[in-house]
């Protein structure tokens, strides 16, 4: 009898790769079938895209070992045969894609700022920094700075909003809409759940009418409009009037899912909160509201990773993002015809701002065990 | 409703008001211009970030006319969209953004076209290896068309003149209508004459490509400002006038200097060698020399830009001189 207790091990076919194999990709004949299938697909793509992008790709000097200063002589374009991305026109082009027309004298202060802002979001994403107290008062007064820095004044020399573009404008657009629709979204979404009844129906008329239109509509609100109603002699930048716009748009969603995580707190927390005699500022502030925000993450992440994109829109009103720069780059004479590059190079960028943003939100989630159960918690 | 009606007039009003642009250019510095967001030989950032292009350069006339100094422009860029509130609201002193000329847009809209910089107008482009000399050859052709254009009527129009057929392909952007050409799935492109040549500039191999010799339709663009404002109208409208004119003398940026003492009347007055043009404009009385010294005439211009040397190739033709079988034509300067 003793043989048979003998410890045995699990069959092959459900342990180590084999296992995870058999489980995960042919689990039954369907799925066999698409794994079969998608790894046929994958091996037809990935050399092409691999040998396009990389390994028969220009990055500087075409395959005779000329510089690159035009789209005749990347390599595919002398001999279609042979070669295969011309990288040579983001390379001649990074500093538009990056600083727009910023003056290049100047340029040292958009550095700055871009490395102001990577210190100023690191106690923000990182709760362990040492003296992290200290970062986040920076944090605070980064936008001011950032002001100055770019703008100018305070001793700089100013620099118009029409020459900035590219990424700055991306990130310009991107950061402030989101970070200053994130305290007028929460003020939105209590106010819209006020019992009282004329702040309920202000908030509840702007959400429902920011959200009524599409973003489009409300930068042309913001280029056209806005200066009419602005008291005669006060000239509004053009870049701030989209921001104003992009601001508006955003909060009314920010207020939508702030809501949404409002709603999702039992009554008992708001109950528990009264009967500690607090008031209702401080109720919000120290029961509510971090545990209603905490439960958003993952929509505030998806509608800020949604307006990073939306910012590309602001071509319509003249203005030259990221992609805006892209495509004056496509209009010009030297570079006719590289839209693949071009859009590619656009699309890897966003890419790596949005991809970043939701594994910081995963992170975050995971960080503050938002799964758990609120009641029991 | 009343009320309504008159915060319309006086915004009316704040609009047909901005009379003496002239002097808000001086006083700022700098004159503010609207060109496009990117137009392959019209107005586009060059690798160092200063705009190039046939419009960029009438901005820049303008600029010298008025400061002596190509750089004291500031390109605003503009869609079809939001050029015209963007004039009409005077956050651009005019708009060179290879605009049509129509009836509507001078009248209604409350615009003042000063002049043509550029004739263009509806062409085809078919694959080289069609073996297509003419346009009227293409009968039962799929032609790539955007929809909800000009173009789109201009076609049908051109189509049942010439007692032909033609199966449309609907397409939305330029750039669709370049891949669909380049793939084959339409034998036939038409737009506008010049995107068509920055199109078949755009191909791997522009020669596999023909733009054909029928023009349909009527496209000229030119540089536009408020309504209301003569005196600015005239800065920007014999600032093109002068580039016109120089190439007529046969005044280029290279010679310029040398004409100064030319014994041809006409030469004379343009440069402020003699008369006092320039004061009856309010400008410095050498402007028109600026513009052809820094700026050049406008063969000059339209050769660097446009011209057949460049990757657009798009031959003089309408935009030759009146003298030289084109339509383009200048009053006269005295």
């Amino acid at each position: 009898m003793n043989e048979m207790n003998e410890v045995r091990k699990p069959p092959v076919a459900t342990t180590g790769i084999i296992g995870w194999l058999r489980i995960n990709l042919f689990f039954n004949w369907t799925n066999s079938l698409i794994t079969l299938f998608v790894i046929y697909c994958l091996y037809q793509f990935i050399p092409w895209i691999l040998d396009w992008t990389i390994f028969s790709a220009d990055f500087k000097y075409n395959y005779l070992g000329e510089q690159i200063t035009n789209q005749e002589m990347c390599s595919r374009n002398l001999d279609p045969e042979n070669g295969g991305a011309c990288w040579a026109v983001i390379y001649v082009r990074f500093y538009q894609f990056i600083y727009g027309f910023y003056p290049k004298v100047e340029v040292w202060r958009v550095n700055i700022a871009y490395a102001m802002l990577a210190l100023a979001l690191l106690p923000l994403l990182y709760a362990k920094l040492p003296y992290r107290k200290y970062f986040l008062y920076f944090t605070y007064i980064f936008p001011v700075i950032a002001y100055f820095l770019l703008n100018g004044g305070l001793g700089f020399t100013e620099v118009s909003t029409n020459k900035w573009g590219g990424l700055l404008v991306t990130l310009v657009l991107g950061c402030t809409g989101i970070a200053l629709a994130f305290p007028i979204g929460i003020m939105l979404a209590l106010g819209r759940r006020s019992k009282l009844p004329v702040i309920s129906m202000m908030c509840t008329l702007f959400i429902e009418f920011i959200r009524g239109v599409p973003l489009i509509t409300l930068l042309f609100f913001g280029m056209v409009m806005l200066p009419l109603f602005l008291p005669e002699g006060i000239d509004m930048d053009g870049l701030v009037r989209v921001l104003v716009a992009v601001t508006l748009f955003q909060s009314a969603y920010m207020a939508e899912v702030i809501r949404g995580g409002l709603q999702a707190i039992p009554p008992g927390q708001y109950e528990a909160a009264k009967s500690l005699g607090m008031s209702y500022w401080r109720m919000n502030l120290l029961i509510i509201l971090p545990q209603a925000i905490r439960i958003s993450i993952p929509p505030i992440v998806n509608t800020s990773i949604g307006l990073f994109k939306d910012t590309t829109l602001v071509i319509i009103v003249g203005i030259l993002d990221l992609l805006g720069i892209g495509r004056g780059t496509l209009a010009d004479t030297n570079w006719l015809g590289l839209s693949y590059e071009i859009y590619f190079f656009v699309s890897l960028v966003f890419f790596i701002f949005t991809f970043g943003m939701s594994r910081y939100s995963l992170y975050l989630e995971k960080k503050l065990k938002t799964g758990i159960n609120m009641g029991a918690d | 409703m009343k009320k309504l009606l008159s915060i319309f007039a006086v915004l009316a009003f704040a609009f047909s008001a901005h009379a003496g642009t002239l002097d808000d250019v001086k006083n700022r510095g700098f004159l503010k211009c609207g060109v496009t967001t990117g137009l392959a030989g019209f107005a586009a950032p060059d690798d160092s970030g200063e705009w190039a292009g046939l419009d960029a350069d009438m901005c820049r006339a303008v600029a010298v006319a008025v400061f002596g100094d190509r750089s004291k422009v500031e390109f605003i860029t503009t869609t079809g969209k939001s050029r015209f509130p963007t004039l009409a609201s005077g956050e651009v002193d005019m708009l060179a953004r290879n605009t049509t000329w129509t009836i509507s847009r001078d009248v209604n809209l409350g615009f003042e076209f000063v002049g043509v910089n550029f004739y263009d107008g509806q062409g085809f482009m078919v694959p080289s290896a069609l073996g297509v000399s003419s346009a009227t050859e293409l009968d039962g052709a799929t032609v790539c068309i955007q929809t909800g254009t000009t173009t789109e009527l201009n076609l049908a129009d051109f189509f049942r003149l010439n007692g032909i057929s033609y199966e449309a392909l609907p397409i939305e952007t330029n750039d669709e209508g370049k891949e669909n050409l380049f793939a084959g799935r339409c034998d036939v492109y038409t737009t506008d004459a010049s995107g068509l040549s920055s199109t078949r500039a755009a191909a791997s191999n522009p020669d596999k490509w023909v733009v054909l010799p029928e023009i349909i339709s009527k496209e000229p663009l030119g540089p536009l400002v408020r309504h209301g404002d003569h005196q600015w109208g005239d800065v920007v409208r014999w600032s093109l006038n002068a580039m016109i004119i120089a190439e007529e003398l046969g005044i280029t940026s290279e010679n310029v200097d040398a004409q100064m003492s030319s014994n041809v009347p006409e030469v004379l007055r343009l440069l402020g060698v003699e008369g006092n043009y320039g004061e009856m404009l309010e400008l410095s009385n050498d402007w028109a020399y600026q513009i052809i010294k820094q700026i050049g005439n406008y063969s000059e211009s339209y050769e660097a830009n446009v011209g057949p040397d460049t990757p657009l190739e798009i031959a003089r033709g309408l935009n030759a001189l009146w003298t030289q079988g084109g339509i383009l034509y200048a009053p006269p300067f005295r």
